[in-house]
């Protein structure tokens, strides 16, 4: 699987003139500026299934809002999100129906498991539930907990916008 | 402190095994698979217990025959709740269906087939409910392992 | 066109986890479109594959159990104590009363008399429960018709009640505060004067959602006769709880077979007209006020002598004994060993006891063969049995009636697919 988002590698280059300096400052700009932007809009696809979801409801109501955080928006269509938050357990029943969600998502898209059963399968270990979701996606922040606090969803929603912002967003990838 | 419909029951349903015991407050009939459609019925119009709650089984592996299919109904105008045992082989084990007297039947049975592998004659539509299309085996019995997956998707790592 | 030919992806080998009952339309102009199970309206475990003709449900095929979790189980391979854990996910929102049943199930089983100051804060946090569940079944059914706001209100004062909830067990959502032959830990200081705040602000809360809600046209528009069940339909389908009560039949486990101290307790059962969305709705708006009386008249006999005491029974087959003694004593600690290790020892036998959960009767079938193991513990879910009646209410709608009326059953998927 390639890396969806890349991380800023410092490019080593010797003795070359001030033309790929000032090439360089302008990626880096652009980068910087796409992912304030992206990190500060971000449209998550609530994937909700059990008991973390009540937790789920709390951050994103009044007391601790994520939309302070621009994340508030649930889109319930995964053409238009581009966080997959994974709320729950996902049971081995429910594992296709996740794959197929997140392959309709469209780059750049990240994963964010929510919980421990999301991360790892809880304490459900046992022949009915996935013992954590990375073993069908690829997850960029895990958030522990049975259901984690809503201090805990914000300060990983946190990370996951400096994991946003210090990634390299290319305009043209390799795809096209 | 025994109700009085618990009595009129002990008389008027006495299956083969014997009369019905009331077991911290709940009455239980023993019963055989014959016995079980019949005296389900007669409990729902003659007795008026016209709640069917829950289907269930219990796999005593090691004792013959295998698994013990238990009922549970619960009448609103007593109060009171009465649960039927039946006791059915591993190599067939098939009860009636309770489809033709109560509507609930249809989901709670196809879970108890989901997961104890018990049939039940007159229900039509024993889909996996709890399960997926191309589980194999029926969790519940204790000769299935518990951390026996099968995995619809295959694991990437 | 000289493009080069792009590399097909393989079609994914992955197979459907379920089997409609239909595949083919009955009719040639309709259409079959499934519903979920990833989908805010059946929240995300339900899945509803529809035919549709046009916007009006023809037939539905409900299918449930993606969020089957292996409870049972996973409870036969945790002594009678560890498995309390499990028994709070089932219905998530409410999850003392799961353990209250639970424990109660195999109090019974062991003989076990829990004491008065148990019985009554069981029963006043049973109510307490309630209030949660109802509260989240409203907003959640309020905010997928678009009221975002009572959402919004609704979840700020089921936030107040979570924090004081976490002041007492530790925990926000689930709590795993229910012990066999008690509970975890006694009331702390101020816990009944937050309540009684907390209660208050409720009261205050509700006023601006029944003002927004009640008669507002659009809402009553889109709840009256939607989703309409028949007493003779809803008994056959073994609809308890609220579904049954707003259908007009006012059958109430706290009323009719009582349990903990409802039997000393003052309250009144709401029923419903005709069973229909806008009933379910305001039954659970008059049974979180009837809660809410509860929970007062039970903090002021908690407060009294009647409720002094011990939290846990004096009983070394469950309770565990007090870690000074555990560090000082032998037999102390001999029974604190036994009780973690082995399991509370039950005797052999079954039971089958049911509370009234918010969703309707929750029971707990459990059969032992002595020893501290579980042989089976078997979870009589309210919300399981509902699923096997919803066609009912949903054919004959419309499309969007799917949302609201998949709404007022409060499905839990923790509760129905264990």
């Amino acid at each position: 699987m390639y890396a969806r988002t890349i991380p800023i590698v410092p490019a080593v280059r010797s003795g070359q003139g001030s033309k790929d300096a000032s090439f360089e400052y302008l990626t880096t700009r652009k980068d910087e500026l796409i992912g304030w932007a992206r990190k500060f809009s971000i449209f998550p696809y609530p994937f909700v299934t059990a008991c973390c979801a009540m937790e789920f409801m709390a951050v994103s109501a009044s007391p601790y809002d994520t939309d302070r955080f621009g994340a508030a928006l649930p889109r319930f269509s995964p053409r238009q999100a581009d966080l997959l938050m994974v709320v729950g357990t996902v049971t081995h029943k429910q594992a296709p129906v996740l794959l197929r969600v997140y392959e309709q998502m469209c780059e750049p898209k990240w994963v964010m498991a929510f919980g421990v059963c999301a991360t790892s399968g809880g304490f459900y270990q046992n022949y009915a539930a996935l013992p954590g979701i990375d073993r069908v996606i690829p997850v960029d922040i895990y958030i522990p907990g049975c259901p984690p606090r809503p201090e805990m969803v914000i300060d990983g929603i946190m990370q996951l916008q400096d994991r946003i912002a210090r990634s390299s967003h290319p305009i043209l990838t390799k795809d096209f | 402190m025994p109700a009085p419909i618990f009595d009129t029951l002990q008389q008027e349903l006495v299956p083969t095994s014997g009369p019905a015991v009331v077991s911290h407050g709940v009455l239980v009939f023993v019963l055989t698979p014959a016995e079980l459609l019949p005296t389900a019925r007669r409990l729902r119009d003659a007795f008026g217990f016209d709640v069917f709650l829950d289907v269930t089984a219990v796999d005593w592996l090691g004792q013959v025959p295998r698994f013990e299919v238990v009922h549970h109904f619960y009448s609103t105008r007593h109060t009171l709740r009465v649960r039927l045992k039946t006791r059915v082989a591993e190599a067939d084990p098939g009860v009636d269906s309770l489809l033709p007297l109560y509507g609930s039947a249809a989901f709670m049975e196809r879970e108890c087939h989901d997961m104890y592998g018990i049939r039940f004659h007159g229900n039509a539509d024993l889909r996996p409910i709890l399960l997926y299309e191309g589980f194999v085996g029926h969790p519940l019995r204790k000769d299935y392992s518990k951390t026996h997956e099968q995995p619809l998707v295959p694991y990437r790592n | 066109m000289n493009r080069p030919a792009m590399d097909t992806p393989p079609v994914s080998p992955i197979r459907n986890p379920v089997r409609s009952i239909f595949e083919t339309t009955q009719r040639d102009d309709s259409v079959i479109v499934s519903i979920g199970p990833s989908h805010p309206a059946t929240h995300g475990t339900v899945q509803i594959i529809a035919e549709l003709d046009g916007e009006r449900v023809l037939r539905t095929d409900v299918h449930c159990g993606y969020l089957h979790r292996g409870f049972e189980k996973e409870c036969e391979d945790h002594t009678w104590h560890n498995l309390i854990p499990y028994v709070d996910r089932l219905n998530y929102v409410s999850a003392l009363i799961n353990d209250f049943a639970y424990c109660g199930a195999v109090e019974t089983l062991m003989d076990v008399q829990i004491t008065p100051r148990c019985r009554y804060l069981r029963t006043l946090l049973s109510e307490y429960s309630r209030l949660v569940d109802h509260l989240t079944c409203l907003a959640a059914g309020l905010m997928e018709l678009g009221a975002m706001t009572a959402f919004l209100y609704l979840v700020m004062v089921r936030d107040f009640m979570y924090e004081h909830l976490a002041a007492l067990t530790g925990a926000r959502v689930t709590y795993t505060y229910g012990r066999i032959g008690g509970l975890a830990r006694d009331l702390p200081e101020g816990w009944l004067v937050r309540m009684e705040e907390i209660l208050k602000q409720y009261e205050e809360f509700i006023a601006r959602v029944h003002a927004l809600v009640d008669r507002n046209r659009i809402f009553i528009d889109r709840m009256r006769n939607v989703g309409v069940i028949s007493t003779a339909n809803a008994l056959s389908y073994g609809y308890t709880g609220v579904i049954l009560r707003s259908t007009g039949v006012p059958r109430d486990l706290r009323r009719d077979t009582p349990y903990l101290a409802y039997a000393e307790l003052d309250f009144d059962i709401p029923v419903g007209i005709m069973g229909d969305n806008y009933d379910r709705y305001f039954v659970r708006m008059r049974e979180m006020d009837e809660s809410v009386y509860m929970m007062r008249q039970l903090s002021e006999i908690l407060q009294s002598p009647a409720a002094a005491g011990p939290i846990n029974v004096d009983d070394r087959r469950c309770t565990f004994p007090d870690k000074p003694l555990v560090y000082t004593e032998i037999e102390s600690l001999i029974n604190h060993f036994k009780l973690v290790m082995d399991g509370p020892v039950v005797p052999a036998g079954e039971v089958y006891l049911a509370h009234e959960a918010p969703n309707g009767e929750l029971g707990f079938y459990l059969v032992s063969t002595g020893g501290g193991v579980p042989y089976k513990v078997h979870c009589r879910a309210p919300s399981f049995v509902h699923m096997g009646g919803v066609h009912l209410m949903l054919n004959g709608g419309q499309l969007a009636d799917i949302v609201p009326t998949f709404g007022s059953i409060n499905m839990i998927g923790g509760e129905c697919d264990r």
